[in-house]
């Protein structure tokens, strides 16, 4: 029960605090169901929303990824707004590191759109995707082992900055990351769990609008997910960016995000709060007879 | 005060030079590397006087060769076997433009347009590979079967068709008659880098060419430092590293890939238009399959990862093999290949670096109690 009356807490502040869609954003987060589920706001792409009390971020118009005779996803439509912190759930195989792919263009789709901002970015190669403002944390950690942490810092930063400014920001997002003192040491040797908070900062760092994270807490212990989940609530809030986490921890679920779709055999399968979609029976069965 | 102050200014300038220079990406970062580096740097300069600089202005050619090796598979991962087609392409254009221009002006054109030919050789064939979706090990056997294919092409140029405006090609036998390096302007200014021993005032024994290798190679080395040790340095190793990651840090990865493909390619067709410049000669036999191989076993011996191993592995293995001389050098040669790539894959330079600085990860930080993220699940 605490973790929920700290998520509306957060909500809360989020629709206070976020510069850019605050009116919508009250709105939004006060209203029982979530734009998104809205079906004109889902099935119009984002250029001609005629969602008028969002802004749609992301949207995703019928997309399918097929591998071989294997469909990962199935028409998916699915939207975020901006400064939203969604979550995306669902069985193992349910096409969310799939859809994921597909929105930072590491996947081609098999049909469908994909659009940003309001403009399509389906056929846009994955770094011109990350230079308008999407960024992306994978599931496995992949910071660069060789390279100091200080190194890995100043990769994404130096596109962004120079000289004291650079500087700054890079001493920022090793604070950040809880990685004060361990500037020149070799990130290979870090902890998996400072591995992720290094990648995490790293994709921040870029100044994102949407920052999408593969289970960014998977075989963490319980001190640093609370650190993890803080530190996400606090890139929404503060600096509004938009959250897409996929996670299977329905506790750390519940601590962050705003809204939660679940996916189901590659489509969309049901969107709404934590407490709706914990409550739904059928979310229960394909859980149950899917996974566990 | 005056010259207190112009002496701080020397040392901020200085100490600007020397941190663009240095950065994790190469080895030698302190007082003492420098003063050792300028050790050999006079040593070499001295070296004609007391032995022959006719040979070993030879390894200092090759060094280049090794270097544009190192930038393009040490740094930015991208193994070539293909740095001698570019050394060969640099070789014969440097050949066919100085035959047909042999005055200063047009040796010193032609030296230009061999670099450049090498650069635009790379830039065509890293385009089609790049942005054609090859990579890893299929990038290596693309170099591998384009330097094969030269290797064939040219062994049959020998007839009389083959030839361009003055300058046969030559087929197998090669391309004779290539006129002495002479760079300047015709009847303003120009200097010829002959590479035998000419008497200077009588004195000591000089070598032109050996000191323009000397010093085009170092040049090289601290340009690529430099390069290396820069914003674009560190994408060209975070490329090497893990590129789909680096895409997802906004870089376009094919760009970087092609744009150190043709710098490499332009660097080793430098080293060949010296080459053929050195020799007066440029045969087949750059392309041959053998050659190809050379600079993979120079660079990975003094450690592909390292600059500085690049160049003196290149020179110690080329005097080991032209001192030897014949098949028995090349057996060495591969076995070496092999050992290193066993026992000691980071190579020769690095593993010294190491033990003379000591460990160079603290690793021992990690141990900390108090480290973040080390608070184990209760």
């Amino acid at each position: 029960m605490s973790s929920e009356t700290e998520r509306s807490e957060v909500s809360k502040q989020a629709s206070g605090e976020t510069a850019s869609s605050d009116a919508e954003r009250s709105e939004a987060s006060g209203s029982a169901s979530d734009p998104a589920s809205d079906p004109n706001v889902r099935e119009t792409p984002a250029g001609k929303a005629t969602g008028d009390r969002t802004d749609t971020l992301l949207q995703t118009d019928n997309l399918v990824k097929r591998f071989g005779g294997f469909t990962a996803t199935d028409s998916v439509d699915f939207s975020v707004d901006e400064g939203e912190l969604r979550c995306l759930i669902g069985p193992n195989g349910a096409g969310k590191s799939t859809l994921l792919k597909l929105i930072v263009g590491t996947l081609e789709p098999t049909a469908g759109h994909v659009y940003y901002d309001g403009q399509e970015i389906t056929d846009m190669e994955p770094n011109e995707r990350v230079q308008s403002g999407i960024s992306m944390k994978f599931q496995v950690p992949s910071v660069y082992g060789d390279l100091s942490v200080r190194e890995n810092a100043r990769l994404p930063v130096q596109q962004l900055a120079d000289g004291a400014e650079r500087r700054r920001r890079v001493d920022e997002a090793i604070e950040n990351a809880g990685l004060a003192g361990y500037e020149e040491v070799q990130a290979s040797t870090l902890s998996h769990g400072q591995q992720q908070q290094l990648e995490i900062g790293m994709a921040a760092s870029l100044d994102p609008d949407l920052l999408l994270l593969d289970e960014p807490v998977a075989g963490l212990s319980v001190d640093e997910r609370t650190e993890i989940a803080e530190r996400i609530r606090r890139l929404n809030r503060e600096e509004g960016i938009a959250f897409i986490v996929i996670e299977h921890d329905t506790d750390f679920v519940g601590e962050i995000a705003d809204s939660v779709t679940v996916l189901h055999r590659g489509d969309v399968f049901r969107e709404g709060s934590i407490e709706e979609i914990e409550s739904d029976p059928e979310v229960r069965r394909i859980y149950l007879g899917g996974e566990q | 005060m005056a010259t207190d102050s112009a002496s701080a200014t020397d040392r901020g300038a200085l100490a600007r030079i020397r941190g663009r220079l240095e950065g994790p990406n190469t080895i030698g970062n302190s007082r003492g590397f420098w003063l050792g580096f300028a050790v050999a740097v006079l040593a070499l300069a001295a070296f004609p006087v007391v032995g022959s600089g006719e040979s070993f202005s030879l390894f200092l050619v090759l060094a280049l060769l090794g270097l544009s090796l190192s930038l393009v598979w040490g740094y930015s991962g991208v193994l070539s076997f293909g740095q001698v087609v570019f050394f060969g392409v640099g070789g014969y254009t440097f050949g066919v433009v100085s035959i047909n221009f042999p005055d200063a002006t047009g040796i010193t054109a032609a030296a230009i347009a061999g670099v450049v030919g090498g650069g635009v050789a790379a830039a065509l064939l890293g385009y089609f590979m790049f942005y054609g979706g090859v990579r890893d090990v299929y990038v290596t056997i693309i170099t591998l079967v384009t330097t094969m294919a030269m290797h064939t092409f040219m062994a049959q140029t020998a007839g009389s068709e083959w030839t361009i405006g003055e300058a046969p090609l030559g087929g197998f036998n090669g391309m004779p008659g290539i006129p002495l390096l002479e760079l300047g302007i015709e009847g303003v200014a120009s200097f010829q880098f002959v590479y035998n021993e000419m008497s200077l005032l009588g004195l000591f024994a000089f070598d032109p060419f050996y000191y323009l290798a000397l010093a085009l190679l170092l040049v090289t080395y601290l340009g690529l430092r430099v390069l290396v040790n820069s914003d674009f340095g560190r994408v060209m190793v975070a490329v090497r590293e893990d590129q789909d990651r680096t895409q997802m840090f906004g870089y376009d990865v094919k760009r970087i890939k092609l744009l150190t493909f043709t710098l490499g390619g332009a660097l080793a067709a430098l080293s060949g238009v010296l080459y053929a410049a050195r020799n007066v000669y440029i045969s087949p036999p750059v392309f041959a399959l053998w050659f190809a191989t050379l600079p993979v076993i120079w660079v990975s011996v003094g450690g592909r990862k390292s600059l500085l191993g690049a160049v003196i592995a290149t020179i110690a293995i080329e005097y080991f093999r032209l001192s030897v001389q014949g098949e028995m050098a090349l057996v060495v040669l591969g076995a070496m290949l092999l050992v290193f790539i066993l026992a000691l894959p980071g190579g020769i330079v690095p593993w010294v670096a190491g033990k003379l600085s000591g460990s160079a990860v603290p690793v021992s930080e990690l141990d900390d109690a108090d480290a973040p993220g080390e608070v184990s699940e209760s």
